[in-house]
This record gives structure tokens, C-alpha cells and sequence, in this order.
């Protein structure tokens, strides 16, 4: 299998007049972890929403474990299970425990057996430490623990890549650390993933490769200790600034 | 005259006690309480209506309404997906089948199925299959809205969710959308089932046997051999008996529902 995971050449994303990606492209390889960073409205969630195909792309090609998912006659759904998603919210599903959260897909989808699905479940609950919540209706959850079970039902599927959106963004602030511990510890054990995040410090320390968006475009991408650390871009520089240090800026001027 | 905010308080309330006392004083004189005691309250009637009216008529009312309500939930999801359709015939068919049947009176629409449909299709169906097409068309018109609604009301996320792990669109529907939405109407449905309850004593119009008298008829029959209103008073309470545990439940399952939160966001 090729070294390449992702790959996307002169993507292009409208929401009615509103262009959202104007001609991106991008390739992430297998095992790295990369980081996708920028101000609100840059185009980074849509972005990742258009690897699985949840946003349908206007154009440019996208192309994800050897398979191109821009093609109208390919197999959608056969290829996302192979794209595991978490978002923002969450979303476990709200009328099963967790441990029917993680076992359902795998059932109806992959149409593993009763007896697998569960061992599955249950092993992804260990790496997340969860274990002791199988029974656990999501409402009875707090939200670190929630994403935590929400990880563990993407990573039932084994998916060769993990997209993560805003995965600690609707934590309270203790909570968050739980949840960059185990995305960590993924990357430790060589996930390839591709995580749009405020948290600097995880990107600086876990990602192989920073990219910086605004306006739709890629600005700014490269090492983390560059992009990050030094970067050459005004404009990187200007919402670096205002992200590490919040209390030393004036309200952003009207542009 | 200048009161204080407590003053008025009391002055107010002792006006509405006031009202009420005068009313039911006025009642209590004018009504004619012995005629209504034999008009409503003969024991000797009542009690020749047992065990009928229980082992008979309350039994098919129960019998006519759940056919219904089976067959009009059923119809009524049909109806709600073809109207979330994204195939334009489809919704123009359901939002034409339910603007009509709820429009139209359902004694009519009972008419038209008991005479229309041996005419329009040669065939005459047994009389609960009757029983059953009739309430549940009707039903399901009602209770197609209801459903719309609540699989609208299921957050995005879920179907998203659902997706990214590879399940195709009717898979999600059916295993994650739908039983959430249920979970959501279950409510208004219970109240719905109420109604539906309440409706069937309009299948009179169908002409039943005796033994196929559902409470409406059954009281009316026995109204034409007695002197009294009583019949009318017992088919109403046995009414009660299935009306009102329906609306606690209903209103548990609001209240239930109500304060568990359904979605995270």
C-alpha cells in the first residue's frame, strides 16, 4: 500500500454564492498526524467534512486510501467506514448505551458477528477508559467522556484514518485534557489523522505537519515548530498572536 | 379607594369564589336533580347493560382502535417519508392524501370506504378489515404530520454520525433516525391514540352486528329499548376507562421526555 493516505488536488467548496474552499490541496501519508489551524470561517471544518464526503465537493478530486471518493460511482459508504469521524458535538447516538454505540455500525455495516462486535467494543472502550461505562446511556456521560466513547465507536470500524473536527471545542476546559490524551496516544500508536483544533499545544507537540487556513486557501503549512514556532506568513503570524496570547490585543479591526 | 397590592390580591380572589358559589347555587336550584337521577342514574338499566358492555362493547372499542392505530402508524410513517422524499411525486401524493383526510370529516371518509371501495374495487372486505382502513387512513394523516415532525426534530449530527460510519441513508433512517424520533412523539402519539379512541365510535355508520358493537352503538341500542339516558352515562365512563390513563401517560411521557435531554450539541 502507498505511503499516501489522503490526497486532495484543486479542491473547491461553494455554499451558494459563498465560496468556502477555493482550490486546495493537500496530501497527508500514512501515520502522520496533521493539524489543520485557523480562524473561524477559514474553511477548515468544511475541509475535513469534504475527506468523507459529507460536504459534496464542486470540484477538484479527492482521493482517500487508494480510493478516489470525488468519483460519482464510487461506493460512498464502503469507503467511510474506513474514514473514522468525530466531531464537534459528539453525536453519539442518543437512544443506545455505549456500548450498542459502538457495536450498531459494526453490526449493520460491516455485519460483524454479535460476538466480535462486542470484543471489538470493548477493547476500543479499554483504550479509551471507558470500560466501566458500557452500560451508559451518552446523556449520563460528561462531554470528555462522551467524545471519548465517540473515538472509540470510530475506531470500532478500524479505519485507516481518523478525522478529527474540533474534537475539544464543546469541552469545559478540565475535560479537554482526557480527550487530547487519548487523540495522543492514537498518534503514538501510528494513526494517520487529520485533526482541525484551537489547541495549540497538542498541535505543536503531536502534529507532523501544521497547516494554516484563512479565507479558503492554505496559507501557511509545514513542521509544527515552523508554522507554529516561526511563522513566515503575516497572516499566520497576526492569528498566532491573538490565539497565544489573548489578553495583549485590541478587538480585531474591521477588514 | 386606594389598595395595597395585597388588598386587591384578596379582593380580587374573593370575587372569583364569589362567581363560582353564585353558579353553582343556580345550578344546584334550577336543575330538577330527581328527573336527572332517572334520566342518567337508573340502576335497574345499568346494571342490565353488565357484563356486555364490558366483555362486548369496551372489548371492540379497545379491538377497532389499536387495528387502527397499527394500521394509521404504519400508514403514517409511509406518508411521512414519502413527504421527506426527495422523488417530488412522492410528496405531492402524501401531502395530497393528508390534507384530505384531514380535512374531510371522518364519518365521511368512513362512508366512502364501507360504499366506495366494493364499487371502485369489486371486493368487500371482512367488517374489521373494514374497521381497520377506515380509523387508520384517517389516522394516519394525523399522525403522518406528527412523524414528519419528529424525525425533523432528530439533530443532524446523529445522521452525520451515522454516515461517517459507513451506514448508507436508509440504514441510518431506519436504525438510528426513526427510533429517535419515535422517542420524541411519543406524546403527541399517545394523544393521537386518544383521539383515535374517541373516533371509533363512528364505525356505527359501518352496520355492525350485535356482537361486533363497539360502546357509541352499544349504548345507543340500548337507549332505544329503555326509558333513560343511563346507557349514554355508562358507554361515556367506560370511554373514561381507556381516555384517561392514556392522558397520565401522555403527560408522563411529556414531562419524561421533556426533561431528559434528547440531543447533545
Amino acid at each position: 500500500m502507498s505511503d499516501i493516505c489522503v490526497e486532495i488536488t484543486g479542491l473547491k467548496k461553494s455554499f451558494g454564492p459563498l465560496e468556502v474552499l477555493k482550490n486546495i490541496d493537500l496530501t497527508v501519508n500514512r501515520g502522520d498526524v496533521v493539524c489543520i489551524i485557523g480562524p473561524s470561517g477559514s474553511g477548515k471544518s468544511t475541509l475535513l467534512r469534504c475527506v468523507n464526503v459529507l460536504e459534496e465537493p464542486n470540484g477538484g478530486k479527492i482521493v482517500v486510501n487508494g480510493t478516489e471518493l470525488t468519483d460519482p460511482d464510487v461506493d460512498i459508504d464502503r469507503a467511510r467506514t474506513k474514514i473514522g469521524m468525530v466531531f464537534q458535538g459528539f453525536n453519539l447516538f442518543s437512544h443506545l448505551n455505549v456500548l450498542n454505540n459502538l457495536m450498531v455500525a459494526q453490526r449493520k455495516v460491516l455485519r460483524r458477528s454479535e460476538s466480535e462486535a462486542r470484543e471489538v467494543a470493548l477493547r476500543n472502550l479499554d483504550r479509551v477508559g471507558l470500560r466501566d461505562k458500557v452500560a451508559s446511556m451518552p446523556a449520563q456521560l460528561s462531554g470528555g467522556q462522551q467524545q471519548r466513547a465517540a473515538i472509540a465507536r470510530a475506531l470500532s470500524m478500524d479505519p485507516e484514518v481518523m478525522l478529527f473536527d474540533e474534537p475539544t471545542s464543546a469541552l469545559d476546559p478540565e475535560l479537554v485534557g482526557d480527550v487530547l490524551g487519548v487523540m495522543r496516544q492514537l498518534a503514538d500508536e501510528g494513526m494517520t489523522m487529520l485533526v482541525v483544533t484551537h489547541e495549540m499545544q497538542f498541535a505543536r507537540e503531536v502534529a507532523d505537519k501544521v497547516i494554516f487556513m484563512d479565507g479558503g486557501y492554505i496559507v501557511e503549512e509545514g513542521p509544527a515548530a515552523d508554522v507554529i514556532g516561526n511563522p513566515q506568513e503575516e497572516r499566520t503570524q497576526s492569528f498566532l498572536a491573538r490565539v497565544l496570547d489573548p489578553t495583549h490585543h485590541g478587538p480585531k479591526d474591521p477588514e | 379607594m386606594a389598595m395595597s397590592k395585597r388588598q386587591r390580591a384578596q379582593y380580587i380572589r374573593f370575587a372569583q369564589y364569589g362567581v363560582l358559589i353564585v353558579v353553582i347555587l343556580l345550578v344546584a336550584f334550577l336543575a330538577d336533580w330527581g328527573q336527572i337521577r332517572r334520566a342518567f342514574f337508573n340502576t335497574e338499566i345499568a346494571a342490565s347493560m353488565f357484563p356486555n358492555v364490558i366483555t362486548v362493547a369496551l372489548k371492540n372499542t379497545i379491538i377497532y382502535t389499536a387495528l387502527g392505530f397499527g394500521f394509521g402508524l404504519a400508514l403514517g410513517l409511509v406518508l411521512a417519508l414519502m413527504k421527506l422524499s426527495s422523488v417530488g411525486p412522492y410528496r405531492w401524493i402524501a401531502t395530497v392524501y393528508i390534507e384530505f383526510f384531514r380535512g374531510v370529516p371522518a364519518l365521511l371518509v368512513f362512508i366512502g370506504i364501507y360504499y366506495g371501495v366494493p364499487i371502485a374495487f369489486q371486493l368487500q372486505f371482512p367488517p374489521l378489515t373494514t374497521v381497520m382502513l377506515a380509523l387508520g387512513g384517517v389516522g394516519a394523516a394525523y399522525m403522518a404530520e406528527t412523524i414528519r415532525a419528529g424525525i425533523q426534530a432528530v439533530p443532524k449530527g446523529q445522521v452525520e454520525a451515522a454516515r461517517s460510519l459507513g451506514m448508507s441513508q436508509g440504514r441510518a433512517m431506519i436504525t438510528i433516525v426513526i427510533p429517535q424520533a419515535f422517542r420524541i412523539i411519543l406524546p403527541p402519539l399517545t394523544n393521537e391514540l386518544i383521539l383515535l379512541t374517541k373516533d371509533s365510535s363512528l364505525i356505527y355508520i359501518l352496520g355492525l352486528f350485535r356482537e361486533q358493537y363497539e360502546l357509541t352503538k352499544f349504548g345507543r341500542e340500548t337507549l332505544s329499548r329503555s326509558p333513560s339516558l343511563t346507557p349514554i352515562l355508562i358507554a361515556g365512563l367506560c370511554y373514561l376507562i381507556i381516555t384517561l390513563p392514556l392522558g397520565y401517560l401522555s403527560r408522563y411521557l411529556e414531562k419524561r421526555t421533556g426533561g431528559k435531554k434528547v440531543s447533545v450539541v
